[in-house]
């Protein structure tokens, strides 16, 4: 299916509510991120490509999944950009494209933990629960 | 409408600022239908020479009995155009402005909405116009004699500089010295000359010079006053040593038995006694008693000091003073600090004692300081061999622990400092981690060329994730955005370049001084561009990193600009005051004391009068405004049960002459 990628970085935006334009560059994300190692494209790569609209290039990496989805990157990030929610976006985006949701909006209550922050449920079921 | 008022109205198109949002002819044309309006026109540049030469001859001709300047906010061009409107022989405040540029033509994108917004804006200045009645400003004296609020550079290069000319000038310090952050710098950029040299001479100068009084371990109390005529009383604290006795010997605190008090001019790398001086070139050269680690006064016992002092200078009883004094003009020099680093947990700085901030390690390179300028690690005494650097720590930080603007000094004494280390010790590897490096300033970026050209300096475009200390190293993971790889170091020292932030009495002070801050608590300068070292508050005047950041030759340079602007304030022997200010009427004046508790400046008093009330005579109690006090904030006016107090320029029938003008369809 051909997606305009401009159309496909604002669904991602959209559903994320992060804004990428917030980033100064500074590589924090990458500096502090676990997983580093294992990925392709790192943490400070997905918000630029993704401001750029390069997003297919994104969903054809495993990188998306080696996120762990620890949230360190939105919590160090002095800009509050977020990058881990941007990733859980794409996880997304990815997703609603295979058509393939593990979830309906019925099952989220039941998941809602107070201690836990709520995209880290939703993450970790999309990523685990193929 | 009916007045005998002939008015002329003048529209601006302030180039296109305004007349790209607002048809401005179809304002002139609008306001000129209005009652008493005899002329209206629109002119590209109001303001230039040719725009006032306009409203002059306007005057002349029409014989305008008062004018409405459709332009800029008159914070910007009021005075201008009042000036413009004397020189043609009218009574300045017969000048009206609409403003239709900030709350108006930059606000609105759309030419009709604009446009209809600036007819009303026009009309509600006519109405007004219509009900002002000349005003003449009264003269109030002008005390020869200035405040400097801070010893550090900033304080001591303005107070040299009005003394320089001849005026009397008193520097409050809340510390027991004067010197401030620059007299615990090692070396200085770009020049690399240390910075006691520099300093410490200006301290003597500055306690040497006949016309400057310096009040340390002393705080501002209260300012009461205006422009030209300031009371403030200070809060001399006690010291606990009389400075008139002491000789400065030191055998006091030779000879003080609690030494375990961390040094605050050390920044906690060293301990100091009870009875201290900062450090040895501190000014005035007079100890001071920390009444919290002094046994004689947590237990009654010791008293060592006193036994010991020849000159019997210390006295235990000493209260605080208070000093009152006039002031024509007060300058702010209250300066910075680093901000507290303690919620990075993600740099370590609060678990390593080997994490340390940018102004500690200047501390630890200083042969003055703890480590006699040998660079030691503070947990084990040992010579690191791997440094890394990092910069932006809290600046460009939009988050609630740090600070959204650059604290701008931080590139370049990071610089330095890699800099030396490489030149004291050349074994040693140096990392800099940088979001960007910034380096505007003369032979700034030369300076920070050479770091990287000549002395090997490792900068690396990133920034640290995180820091952990493992096994008497530092863990230091980070990004190498340019290589394209997450770097871990095993680092033995790691240096914060912590962002700067306004010392915490600058908030009171402000307040105190009804001057205004930004949201960083950083001093608002009356203009950005035109009145840097100006408050908007009269008499107000900005020195140094209270206004925002800046390093030392910046600083100096204000310090000096601001002092001129101090000597031309006090060469006048007197100054028009603002005739807009507030009077009671005493027929209406219940004398209920409301407006005088609302008062911000303690300008309304009261008095007992015999009252001619329609032939009744009585002695009643009625509130007397002092004109020369009262800044027409017009807060009273509001106040007023009795709708007794009015405010000249402004006065109640004026402001609903404008909303009716507004209102009406």
């Amino acid at each position: 299916m051909a997606v305009n990628p401009m159309e496909l970085r604002d669904t991602v935006l959209r559903i994320t509510g992060v804004n990428p334009r917030k980033c100064m560059k500074c590589g924090k994300c990458s500096g502090t991120c676990p997983a580093y190692d294992q990925m392709e494209y790192h943490p400070h790569q997905f918000v630029a490509m993704v401001e750029k609209g390069d997003i297919e290039r994104l969903m054809a990496s495993p990188s998306v999944f080696m996120c762990l989805s620890c949230f360190a990157c939105v919590e160090r990030c002095p800009r509050g950009v977020e990058p881990a929610k941007l990733i859980e976006g794409i996880r997304l985006a990815m997703i609603r494209q295979k058509d393939a949701n593990h979830m309906t909006m019925n099952d989220v209550p039941a998941l809602l933990d107070s201690e836990m922050p709520q995209q880290a449920i939703t993450s970790a079921l999309r990523k685990y629960a193929k | 409408m009916s007045s005998l008022q002939k008015i002329g109205v003048f529209v601006c198109w302030c180039g296109s600022n305004i007349a790209a949002t607002v048809d401005v002819k179809a304002v002139a044309e609008a306001a000129s239908h209005e009652p008493g309006v005899v002329f209206a026109t629109d002119y590209q540049y109001m303001c230039s020479e040719g725009g006032q030469a306009r409203i002059r001859e306007a005057i002349r001709e029409y014989g305008l009995t008062g004018i409405v300047i459709c332009s800029c906010s008159p914070r910007m061009h009021e005075a201008t155009f009042r000036k413009t409107a004397q020189a043609a022989g009218l009574n300045p405040y017969m000048v009206e402005i609409a403003n239709i540029r900030e709350q108006c033509s930059w606000i609105h994108r759309d030419m009709a909405e604009g446009t209809e917004k600036a007819i009303i804006l026009a009309k509600a200045a006519i109405a007004k116009l219509h009900l002002n009645t000349p005003l003449k400003a009264g003269e109030s004296p002008v005390v020869k004699r200035a405040l400097v609020i801070g010893g550090g550079i900033a304080g001591i290069q303005t107070a040299l500089d009005i003394a320089d000319a001849g005026y009397e000038v008193d520097i409050v310090e809340k510390t027991p010295t004067i010197g401030g952050k620059m007299a615990q710098l090692d070396k200085t950029f770009p020049t690399l000359d240390c910075a006691a040299c520099i300093l410490t001479p200006k301290m003597v100068e500055a306690a040497q010079n006949e016309k400057i009084h310096l009040y340390t371990w002393s705080e501002v109390q209260s300012v009461k006053g205006f422009v030209g005529n300031f009371t403030v009383e200070i809060r001399k604290k006690a010291r606990y040593v009389d400075e008139t006795k002491c000789t400065g010997c030191g055998l006091c605190m030779e000879k003080c038995p609690s030494r375990k008090t961390k040094s605050e001019f050390n920044l906690g790398l060293s301990n100091r006694t009870a009875i201290y001086i900062p450090f040895a070139q501190a000014i005035p050269n007079v100890p001071v008693i920390d009444t919290e680690a002094c046994l004689k006064f947590k237990t009654g016992k010791c008293g060592i000091c006193q036994k010991n002092c020849a000159a019997g200078a210390i006295d235990y009883e000493q209260k605080d003073e208070i000093i009152t004094q006039q002031y024509g003009a007060i300058v702010a020099a209250t300066g910075f600090n680093p901000i507290s680093l303690e919620r990075y947990d993600e740099f370590a700085y609060s678990q390593s004692p080997d994490v340390i901030t940018s102004l500690e390690l200047e501390r630890l390179m200083n042969a003055a300081g703890p480590t006699k300028g040998v660079l030691l690690r503070p947990s084990d005494h040992e010579h690191p061999k791997t440094i890394v650097f990092v910069q932006c720590v809290g600046s460009r930080d939009t988050t609630d622990c740090g600070k959204p603007y650059c604290s701008k000094i931080c590139c370049m004494y990071t610089a330095k400092h890699a800099m030396m280390i490489r030149e004291k010790y050349p074994d040693t590897d140096v990392h800099v981690f940088y979001i960007d490096v910034r380096t505007p300033g003369k032979n700034f970026d030369e300076f920070y060329r050479r770091a990287v050209e000549q002395y090997g300096v490792d900068y690396i475009k990133g920034m640290v994730g995180k820091v952990v200390p493992h096994d008497g190293k530092l863990l230091v993971q980070g990004s190498d955005l340019i290589g394209g790889e997450q770097i871990k170091i095993d680092a033995d020292l790691v240096v914060l370049a912590a962002a700067i932030e306004p010392d915490k009495s600058a908030r009171p002070l402000a307040t105190m001084l009804t001057a205004s801050m930004d949201t960083n608590d950083f001093f608002t300068e009356a203009h950005p561009k035109l009145r840097p070292v100006e408050s908007p508050t009269a008499g107000v005047f900005l020195s140094g990193v209270c206004q925002g950041p800046k390093d030392i030759p910046e600083t100096v340079a204000q310090a000096g600009a601001a002092a001129a602007k101090v000597i031309g304030l006090l060469a006048k022997d007197k100054l028009v005051g603002n005739p807009c200010v507030a009077h009671s009427n005493e027929l209406m004046c219940n004398g209920c004391a409301t407006c005088e508790n609302v008062c911000p400046y303690g300008a309304i008093g009261y008095i007992d009068k015999e009252i001619n009330d329609h032939g009744r005579r009585e002695v009643r109690r009625i509130a007397l405004v002092n004109e020369a006090v009262c800044q027409g904030c017009g807060a009273c006016t509001v106040a007023c049960p009795s709708g007794a107090m009015d405010l000249k320029g402004f006065s109640n029938q004026q402001i609903m002459a404008e909303v009716d003008a507004i209102c009406k369809p």
